[in-house]
C-alpha cells in the first residue's frame, strides 16, 4: 500500500477515497438486489407461499439467487419511455435526485471504528440534511410527468415525510442529548458496555418511533400511500421504465438499508457485541441491519395500508408529542444525580 | 371511560399491532401451499372440464347426430354446426366447429348431448401459435376423441352414479 502511496503521488488521496467509494457503494448495490430477493421470499413465505425459486446460475436453481441479477437485467434491457407531456429535462433528473442523497449519506455511515469514508463532526446533522433532500426527486418525479397519479403520489410524499422528519429530528435530539455528540462514532462509542447500555433501552419511546417514522420516510408499507397500487397505480414513478424505474427502485431500498445502518448505530449500539466479553466487529452492525431490514419487510407482510388522513393524525398528534415528553424526561432526569440513566 | 382508557393503552402500546406480527411469524414457519406446477401437480376430478372431443362407438361411428342441442345451450356461442343427410340416410353434422377463444368451459354441450357425443376431457395444457389455431373443427375434435377415448370412458364411468 505504501508503495502505491509513493507511486502515486500526491494523487494518492482521491485515489485513495475513490476506491473507498467503490468500497461502499458496491457492496450496497448488491445488498440492494438481494433486498429485494430477501423481500419476495419473507414476504413469501409469510403468505405461505415459497417465492422466487427457478432462476440460478448456470442450470443449477439455488432457491432462486439469480432472481435479482434477472430482474436488473431485464430492467437495463428496457426502453426508457417519455410521455409527451413531460418536462423531458426534469423528467431525466428526478431519479438521479433520488438516488443521490440516498448514496450520498453513506459517506459518513460508521460500520466499524475506522471503517468510516468521512469521520466528520456533524455527521448526524450531515445525515438529516441528507436524507430531506430525497423527497425532491420524489417530488420532481411527480410534477415532471404530467400525470395526475403521479402529482397526486409526489403531494402525498412531500406532506408525509416533511411531517415524519420532525418525529424524526426529535427522536435524534434525544440521541445526541445521551451521546452529548453529532459525531455517529463517538455515539456509538457512547454506547459501550453489553447491549443494557445501548439507547433503545434508556430512549425506548423515541427508539420505536425512529423506526416507525423511518419506515414512513423511507415510503414502505404500511406508509406506502406515496405508491398506492390500489389508489394511484404507482405514484410518482407511474411512467417511468427500464432503468429510470430502477433507479427509483435502488433509491427506495438504499434508503431502506441507511435507515437500517442509523437505527443500528443510534439505538442498537453499532459494532459493538452484545456482550461485553464477545469481540466488537462488522459483523454485529451487519447482524444489526439485517434484523431491522427483516422488520421493514415483516411489517409489509403484515399491516394494511394507513388512510392519508391517518398518516398525518399518528406523525403529528402521536409522534411528535411522544417525542417531546420524552426528550423533556431525558433532560430532566440529567439535571439530577440519576442523570447517569441516559448516560 | 374505563373502556377508553383501555382503547387508548391498547392502541398506545401497539398491542393489536404485535398480535398482528405474531399471526405472520406463526406462518413465516408453517407449511407452505405451493404446488410447483410443471413438477408436481394437483388431483383432477372426473368431472374436469379441459379441451373439447367428439367421441364414437366402438364401431367406428361417429356419436354425433347433428341434433343441435349442443348448439342452441352454448351460452358463448362457441359451437358452429352444419348437417346433412348421408347416403345411408342418418343426419350427420357437415361441419362441427368450437371456438375454444368463445368457450368458457360450462360443460353445458356435455350435458345436453343425449349421444355422449361432445366431451370434455382433462387436458388443459394446449395452446395456439397463431390466430385460428383455436377455432377446432371436426376432425381435430374426433382425432382428440380418438386419442384419449380410454380416457374418457373411464371418466364417464366415475361419474355414471351422480347423473
Amino acid at each position: 500500500m505504501e508503495w502505491f502511496q509513493e507511486l502515486l503521488g500526491p494523487a494518492w488521496m482521491p485515489i485513495w477515497t475513490l476506491v473507498k467509494i467503490v468500497l461502499i457503494v458496491l457492496p450496497l448495490l448488491i445488498a440492494v438486489a438481494y433486498l429485494t430477493y430477501a423481500e419476495r421470499k419473507i414476504i413469501g413465505y409469510m403468505q405461505v407461499r415459497i417465492g422466487p425459486n427457478r432462476v440460478g446460475f448456470f442450470g443449477y436453481r439455488l432457491v432462486g439467487l439469480g432472481q435479482p441479477i434477472a430482474d436488473a437485467v431485464k430492467l437495463m434491457t428496457k426502453e426508457i419511455m417519455l410521455p409527451s407531456g413531460a418536462n423531458k429535462a426534469l423528467f431525466l433528473t428526478a431519479p438521479v435526485l433520488s438516488i443521490g442523497p440516498a448514496m450520498a449519506a453513506w459517506a459518513v455511515i460508521p460500520f466499524t471504528e475506522d471503517w468510516v469514508l468521512a469521520n466528520v463532526n456533524a455527521s448526524l446533522l450531515y445525515i438529516m440534511a441528507i436524507t430531506s433532500m430525497g423527497v425532491y426527486g420524489i417530488v420532481v418525479a411527480g410534477w415532471a410527468s404530467n400525470s395526475k397519479y403521479a402529482l397526486l403520489g409526489a403531494m402525498r410524499s412531500a406532506a408525509q415525510i416533511v411531517s415524519y422528519e420532525i418525529a424524526m429530528g426529535f427522536a435524534l435530539v434525544g440521541v445526541l442529548m445521551s451521546a452529548q455528540s453529532l459525531n455517529l462514532v463517538e455515539i456509538v462509542q457512547h454506547q459501550a458496555g453489553g447491549f443494557w447500555q445501548w439507547y433503545w433501552l434508556p430512549l425506548f419511546p423515541l427508539f420505536i418511533v425512529y423506526l416507525i417514522a423511518g419506515v414512513a420516510e423511507t415510503n414502505r408499507a404500511p406508509f406506502d400511500v406515496a405508491e398506492g397500487e390500489s389508489e394511484i397505480v404507482a405514484g410518482f414513478h407511474v411512467d417511468y421504465s427500464g432503468m429510470a424505474f430502477a433507479v427509483f427502485f435502488l433509491a427506495e431500498y438504499a434508503n431502506m438499508i441507511l435507515i437500517a445502518a442509523l437505527v443500528s448505530i443510534m439505538f442498537l449500539g453499532g459494532w459493538l457485541s452484545p456482550l461485553p466479553f464477545l469481540p466488537d466487529g462488522f459483523f454485529w452492525i451487519a447482524a444489526k441491519m439485517s434484523f431491522v431490514l427483516f422488520l421493514f419487510l415483516w411489517f409489509r407482510a403484515t399491516f394494511p395500508r394507513y388512510r392519508y388522513d391517518q398518516i398525518m393524525r399518528l406523525g403529528w398528534k402521536v409522534f411528535i408529542p411522544v417525542t417531546l415528553v420524552w426528550i423533556l424526561v431525558v433532560g430532566a432526569f440529567m439535571q439530577t444525580p440519576l442523570g447517569y440513566l441516559f448516560h | 371511560m374505563l373502556n377508553r382508557i383501555k382503547y387508548y393503552f391498547k392502541t398506545f402500546l401497539l398491542i393489536e399491532l404485535l398480535q398482528g406480527l405474531a399471526v405472520t411469524w406463526r406462518h413465516l414457519w408453517g407449511p407452505k401451499i405451493t404446488i410447483q406446477y410443471p413438477d408436481e401437480r394437483t388431483p383432477q376430478s372426473p368431472r374436469f372440464r379441459g379441451l373439447h372431443a367428439l367421441r364414437r362407438y366402438p364401431s367406428g361411428e361417429e356419436r354425433c347426430i347433428a341434433c343441435k342441442l349442443c348448439e342452441a345451450v352454448c351460452p358463448a356461442m362457441a359451437i358452429t354446426i352444419e348437417s346433412a343427410q348421408r347416403d345411408d340416410g342418418t343426419r350427420r353434422t357437415t361441419r362441427y366447429d368450437i371456438d375454444l377463444t368463445k368457450c368458457i368451459f360450462c360443460g353445458m354441450c356435455e350435458e345436453a348431448c343425449p349421444v355422449d357425443a361432445i366431451v370434455e376431457t382433462r387436458i388443459f395444457e394446449y395452446f395456439g401459435e397463431k390466430r385460428g389455431d383455436l377455432l377446432y373443427t371436426k376432425q381435430m375434435l374426433l382425432a382428440v376423441g380418438d386419442k384419449y377415448e380410454e380416457q374418457i370412458a373411464r371418466d364417464k364411468a366415475a361419474d355414471a352414479p351422480y347423473r
